[in-house]
């Protein structure tokens, strides 16, 4: 079987096509491609006004709420995560033509293997909530990031607690 | 008398250099024979060691062309020698004689007095892009060569530093009575950028950290690369497709497949059977991680495991038989092995604290692991069944052991804490002894050690 090149990676998570199916206009964010802890930082420039839309990413990220925090070691959803998971699927719900892709993080904590595994757990016990809401799970991919994509960088609890959380990234929309 | 193993070098850059061993037969030291007092030797497992003094004058040049190697080959020697901790190298400064024909006679007194144990010299002769090293080693104290220690070896030019680690590797084997493990190479992650937006991409070099060539670029994310046996090849987990999925690279083509098992199905901690062809690593579906292997040439999958505990970090025995690897199914990761077609599996880590990425040593006799406790990490060794443990390290991060060839020496990653943490190389023997950073361009982690080149 022949070897390909190595070529840069594909960004895989193609927005602005969805957004514009969407009806929502396209607006300037990014996606999570490469797990680069696009929630956390994604309002992007331009974005003024998108905020106060309920159905544009900007309020889905800041007011819904992205992301949901774990305990040391654990997947299960706290009652604190509960609600935020409930406002995301209120919200996916409303939105439907939006997939998402739910990333799966750990703190530094613990070996690079055994985090990668853990986050795909604290991901998929982010995506069987949003299913148990009425989300259909085929609108639902899951990766892990394990350790690899902290988005606090001190070494203690403080830090720690950010960093173990699955975020939710808004995708391509089924719509087409 | 040239020999047995002629062999392309497994890297492009160095595709010409074949490796030519002759031994020099001729019996030397004609001169006085002093009352043999047993072998010079080293015991590697020796409680405590007094570094064993050595001295490797400046090779010969036998032409103009062969100046610019031969002192850079005698310092590689007196590096990989000196780098183990069990060796002292006698500063040039302190010599008595100095050598200018290589086949004159070796004064031995003058090597015993300044206490030269071992003594090393060599010749260094090229003829167009061939650089041929003769060399020899000597028993200072006994007044002869040592047994086996007297070689012809011949490659390209641009393999000048192998030459040097083979010749290292034979002196280092005679007296340890081990195997040598200098002339091999490392394949690991090569790091920079702060730790909330690092850049990872795989490199290799050689053991010393010399020769570093980069494999992938740095726009995924490409974790715990491993060598297949014959070193040829290299499997790893990329995020090249947005998803964890192992890879599998032709070290010397520099190209590159997915193992792919579906879209969206994540894959990592991917680790070669002894055969060359067999895979086991982890996938991860519905949250639920389990071991399957993969042969590699046909496609089939086994899985091997089915629990809704975390199984990870499978590493195999060197006979092939075995499996082990990481699980939390007792509630905390702790290490097991199972036999390689999966079934049941025996718990062998029994201390307190967590265990994780066992890696079975080449010789068989141990399992390097990464053990967290009491809020530090630690590299250790165990007996296979799990008996005998021994921590060598102790720091905020280190983890990911792996084997020389010859199963003395693990290198793993060490990370430093707080906002301006890094990761880099360390290898320590696997006494707990010689304890020492590895050089890198860059940081780096997840490194893993070749097979002892042909």
């Amino acid at each position: 079987m022949s070897g390909s090149k190595i070529i840069p990676s594909k960004i895989i998570l193609v927005t602005a096509v969805a957004l514009a199916l969407a009806g929502c206009g396209p607006k300037p964010w990014e996606s999570g491609a490469n797990g680069a802890g696009a929630g956390a930082n994604g309002a992007g420039a331009g974005a003024l006004g998108a905020a106060a839309d309920p159905s544009s990413p900007v309020y889905f990220r800041e007011t819904v709420g992205d992301r949901v925090l774990f305990e040391v070691d654990q997947s299960s959803i706290n009652p604190a995560a509960q609600a935020v998971l409930q406002g995301q699927a209120r919200w996916l719900t409303a939105n439907p033509d939006y997939t998402i892709t739910i990333e799966g993080h750990a703190d530094e904590q613990g070996t690079r293997e055994y985090n990668l595994a853990l986050g795909a757990r604290r991901a998929n016990a982010a995506r069987e909530y949003l299913i148990s809401q009425g989300i259909a799970g085929s609108r639902i991919q899951v990766v892990t990031f394990g350790k690899e994509r902290p988005i606090e960088i001190c070494s203690a609890e403080a830090c720690y607690s950010k960093n173990r959380r699955a975020v939710t990234v808004l995708a391509g929309g089924l719509v087409g | 008398m040239t020999l047995a193993w002629v062999r392309q070098g497994f890297v492009k850059q160095a595709a010409v250099v074949g490796l030519a061993m002759a031994s020099l037969v001729a019996a030397t030291a004609p001169g006085a024979v002093v009352a043999q007092t047993g072998p010079l030797r080293i015991e590697i497992t020796d409680g405590v060691i007094e570094p064993l003094p050595f001295a490797v004058p400046d090779f010969i040049p036998a032409d103009a062309a062969a100046s610019q190697f031969a002192a850079q080959i005698s310092r590689v020697i007196a590096e990989d020698l000196a780098g183990t901790g069990l060796f002292r190298e006698v500063p040039k400064g302190a010599y008595i004689s100095n050598l200018t024909d290589f086949s004159a006679p070796v004064n031995y007194t003058d090597w015993k007095a300044i206490n030269a144990q071992a003594l090393i010299t060599g010749e260094v002769a090229v003829e167009g892009n061939l650089v041929k090293v003769k060399f020899r080693g000597f028993d200072v104290f006994a007044g002869k060569q040592i047994d086996g220690a007297g070689l012809q070896l011949v490659g390209g030019t641009d393999g000048w530093r192998r030459i040097a680690h083979k010749v290292a590797d034979v002196i280092y084997s005679k007296i340890t009575g081990e195997g040598g493990y200098f002339d091999s190479r490392v394949v690991y992650v090569s790091e920079s950028g702060p730790k909330n937006d690092r850049k990872k991409r795989l490199a290799i070099m050689d053991y010393d950290g010399a020769n570093v060539q980069y494999l992938t670029n740095s726009n995924a994310i490409v974790l715990a690369p491993r060598f297949s046996p014959t070193g040829d090849r290299v499997l790893y987990t990329s995020y090249e497709s947005g998803f964890p999925q192992i890879h599998v690279l032709d070290v010397g083509q520099v190209q590159q497949r997915v193992l792919s098992a579906g879209d969206g199905i994540m894959s990592f901690a991917p680790r070669f059977a002894p055969d060359g062809r067999t895979v086991v690593y982890s996938q991860s579906e519905g949250g639920n991680t389990d071991l399957y292997t993969l042969d590699i040439d046909s496609g089939a999958r086994k899985r091997l495991t089915s629990a809704p505990s975390i199984e990870t970090a499978p590493s195999f025995s060197p006979d092939g038989r075995q499996i082990v690897f990481e699980s939390d199914r007792s509630g905390k990761p702790q290490l097991y092995v199972m036999p390689a077609s999966g079934g049941p599996a025996t718990r062998i880590s029994k201390g307190s604290g967590r265990y994780g990425t066992p890696v079975w040593s080449p010789r068989g006799d141990f399992v390097a692991f990464t053990k967290q406790n009491a809020g530090r990490f630690h590299i250790g060794v165990m007996r296979t069944d799990g008996s005998e443990e021994r921590l060598l390290t102790a720091s905020f991060l280190d983890e990911g052991p792996t084997w020389s060839p010859n199963g003395r020496v693990i290198m793993f990653t060490r990370e430093t804490q707080g906002p301006t943490g890094r990761a880099l190389l360390y290898s320590v023997d696997v006494s707990g002894r010689n304890l020492k950073p590895v050089r890198t361009p860059e940081g780096g982690s997840d490194p893993a050690w070749s097979p002892l080149q042909n």
